[in-house]
């Protein structure tokens, strides 16, 4: 053993009662950022997860991210040409060659897509009327990409394949409605065709605009509704890996040309937000760690006043300033380490207990263990930032003590 | 006989409101396995001279050569690395780590530099107790020994590293009369059998008797033929806080 780790510890033993109470603010410190850590990420992975579920990964539509070039700049280019009041084209004439485009994008490696027309229709049923989303989709294709089947409550999306006139609605027109599967009702699309179709299916994902007016028909039936006839102007994009939306997306965006929005691009508000909690949590828990690092401040300032009689005879034996120095940040790190390591075991605990902690969220019936986090990275910043407040806490004492000149002590002394 | 300490011309000021010069203009040679003593009224700067000799302490001018090495171009940790090699020191209090063994407390130079490994450490501890007759208190704390066994212990580590030079400060300042005999006799064999130097301060005229040659020092500088105490009756003989430092040099004091 080195003889600095063993002064150390004789150091740190026969100041107990002082030494313990440090010890105790590391682990209560390293406990708590480990419990509110897990906590809070918990959470954010909790709400990231939904996001991800409930929307697309990628969405591609049939728009460009930037505007056409004008003529009149591709005739001379680099010219000091300014065009304004440019009418953007209004009319969406949808995903030009979308069955090419949707084989590319089915053809990358882990990447489900299906094809939709989007519209605008008004339903009517029974002298009333609601101005509703029409989605013309391909069953099949839909099930792979969305979770709307698993919110369907009556019916299902395959009842839609077996009937081309059908029609899926949300709970809460249907309830509006009074509609159940099998009613019939009929469709108004924007140049006034119209068709009478036929509940198969009522879906209930809980926001209630989204159950009031987004319905979903036959991709054939809406293309020939909404007069668009072999379009699609959206592709809903589901991937194997979600976090890899960006990357895919930028891809399938380069090599397709029509605009491509990833969860992440689509959502970016609510991620710097997530972003914004997690720096003002960590440093709160890393506040605990700072107030903690006081106490070990306090311990070894002591402990170096009690023992300058103990640090000049080592150095008028031959230690050098940095070996003194060694001595007392070694206690630094001894606190520190034996803080990590218990706080991670109480941590460890604290989480299992709130693990085990049910919520009842308002408006919601079943009731949800709090999300825990359990990921390893939270144990390595920690850990890092315990060792860290305890060295810097051990360091300036540990310079003091360096600084000590053994003749002053002695002079002192006798 | 080759000089193992040579100090030329040492100043040592203390800058200051009021600036003290503790040691003025000293120049002296000890021979190696020379039992030097080193005499003066209190605060005549005895024991900072000692600190300066035994590279405690760095002079305001002049030089100290050890073992024929200028040591005045050192910066702090090769002073330390010389004093680790070459010095042992004794001081008045035990000065051993309370919260180590007596052998732990031998053994720690010896650990420090590095030289030999663990089981000859012990064993050398072990011979260094037994040389001074502490052999037996080797597993005990500082704190269960008396003044007389501490300061052999304390002996005992300044030879842990087989140093050229032991110095000394009142080694037996704080002892009775048969443990401050004991004491010198074991410096004084350490200059006769082992071939070390003893430079040693003291106020004890029988200390200075048994040495081959005293250093007199009054005011920082050096007095020729200055005997102190020694010269008086041993009755009158004052202890250490009684000599103050502004008393007047006594007689027969010839510069
Ligand atoms: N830090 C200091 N500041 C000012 N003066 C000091 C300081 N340290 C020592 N002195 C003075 O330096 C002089 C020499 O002190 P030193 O301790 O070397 O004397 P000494 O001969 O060892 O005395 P004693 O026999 O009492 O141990 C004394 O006059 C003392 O008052
Ligand atoms: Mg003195």
């Amino acid at each position: 053993m080195r003889i600095e780790l063993g002064v150390a510890l004789t150091h740190l033993t026969s100041r107990k009662r002082q030494t313990l109470v440090s010890l105790t603010g590391v682990v209560l410190g390293v406990a708590f950022f480990l419990a509110v850590s897990s906590l809070m990420r918990g959470s954010e992975k909790d709400f990231i997860s939904r996001l991800i579920d409930n929307s697309p990964h990628i969405t591609l539509s049939d728009e460009y991210r930037a505007p056409d070039v004008q003529p009149a700049e591709l005739r001379w280019p680099g010219a000091a040409v300014q065009i304004s009041h440019v009418k953007p084209q209004s009319e969406t004439r949808g995903i030009r060659g979308y069955r090419e485009k949707l084989a590319f994008v089915e053809s990358l490696p882990g990447v489900r897509a299906a094809p939709v027309l989007v519209g605008s229709a008004v339903l009517t049923f029974a002298g009333r009327l609601q101005a509703v989303t029409l989605s013309g989709i391909v069953p099949a294709k839909m099930k792979g990409v969305s979770t709307i089947e698993q919110k369907m409550t009556d019916g299902s999306l395959d009842a839609l394949a077996v009937n081309p006139n059908g029609i899926i609605i949300g709970r809460t027109l249907a309830d509006r409605f009074s509609l159940r599967l099998g009613s019939t009702l009929s469709v108004v699309a924007p140049s006034g065709a119209s068709r009478a179709m036929k509940v198969v299916g009522i879906f209930r994902t809980g926001n209630a605009a989204y159950d009031q007016e987004q319905t979903f028909a036959l991709l054939k039936r809406a293309q020939s509704l909404l007069d668009r006839p072999n379009r699609a102007n959206r592709f809903v994009i589901q991937l194997a890996d979600p976090y890899a939306a960006r990357e895919v997306a930028l891809r399938i965006e380069a090599t397709v040309g029509y605009k491509a929005v990833s969860w992440v691009e689509a959502s970016e508000d609510i991620l710097s937000v997530l972003l914004v909690r997690n720096i003002i949590m960590y440093s709160v828990v890393s506040a605990i760690l700072v107030v903690a690092s006081f106490g070990i401040y306090n311990t070894i300032s002591t402990i170096v006043m009690e023992k300058t009689r103990d640090i000049a005879i080592l150095k008028s034996m031959g230690f050098h300033a940095r070996d003194v120095r060694q001595i007392f940040l070694i206690e630094g790190l001894i606190v520190g380490v034996l803080g990590s390591a218990l706080g991670i075991a109480v941590g460890i605990a604290l989480m299992r207990v709130l693990a085990e902690v049910t919520v009842k969220p308002p408006g919601v019936t079943e009731v949800v263990h709090l999300p825990i986090w359990w990921g390893g990275e939270q144990y390595l910043l920690a850990t890092a930032f315990a060792l860290g407040s305890c060295l810097a806490a051990a360091y300036l004492p540990a310079r003091k003590a360096g600084r000590v000149h053994p003749v002053d002590i002695l002079r002192g002394a006798t | 006989m080759s000089a193992v300490i040579v100090a030329e011309h040492l100043l040592r000021r203390l800058e200051g409101e009021v600036p003290v010069t503790l040691i003025d203009d000293v120049s002296l040679s000890i021979d190696r396995g020379e039992f030097v003593c080193v005499m003066g009224p209190s605060g005549s700067g005895k024991s900072s001279l000692l600190y300066l000799l035994g590279l405690l302490d760095i002079p305001t001018a002049g030089r100290i050569l050890l073992d024929g090495e200028d040591t005045s171009r050192y910066q702090e940790d090769e002073l330390a690395n010389r004093r680790l090699e070459k010095l042992g020191f004794v001081f008045q209090f035990h000065f051993l780590l309370a919260e180590f063994t007596v052998l732990e407390n031998v053994v720690l130079p010896m650990r420090r530099l590095g030289r030999l490994d663990e089981a000859a450490q012990r064993a050398r501890g072990s011979e260094l107790l037994e040389r001074l007759g502490v052999a037996d208190q080797g597993g005990k704390r500082p704190s269960q020994l008396s003044g007389g066994q501490r300061q052999r212990v304390a002996i005992a580590r300044a030879l842990a590293n087989d140093p050229l030079v032991v110095l000394a400060d009142e080694p037996t300042g704080n002892l009775d009369s048969a443990a401050a005999a004991n004491v010198r006799e074991i410096l004084r064999t350490l200059t006769r059998d082992l071939g070390k130097t003893v430079v040693a301060v003291t106020h004890d005229a029988a200390f200075a008797a048994a040495a081959d040659r005293c250093i007199g020092l009054v005011d920082g500088r050096i007095r020729a033929g200055w005997q102190g105490p020694a010269a008086r009756p041993a009755s009158a003989s004052p202890g250490p806080a009684s000599v103050s430092p502004d008393a007047p040099a006594p007689a027969g004091d010839v510069p």
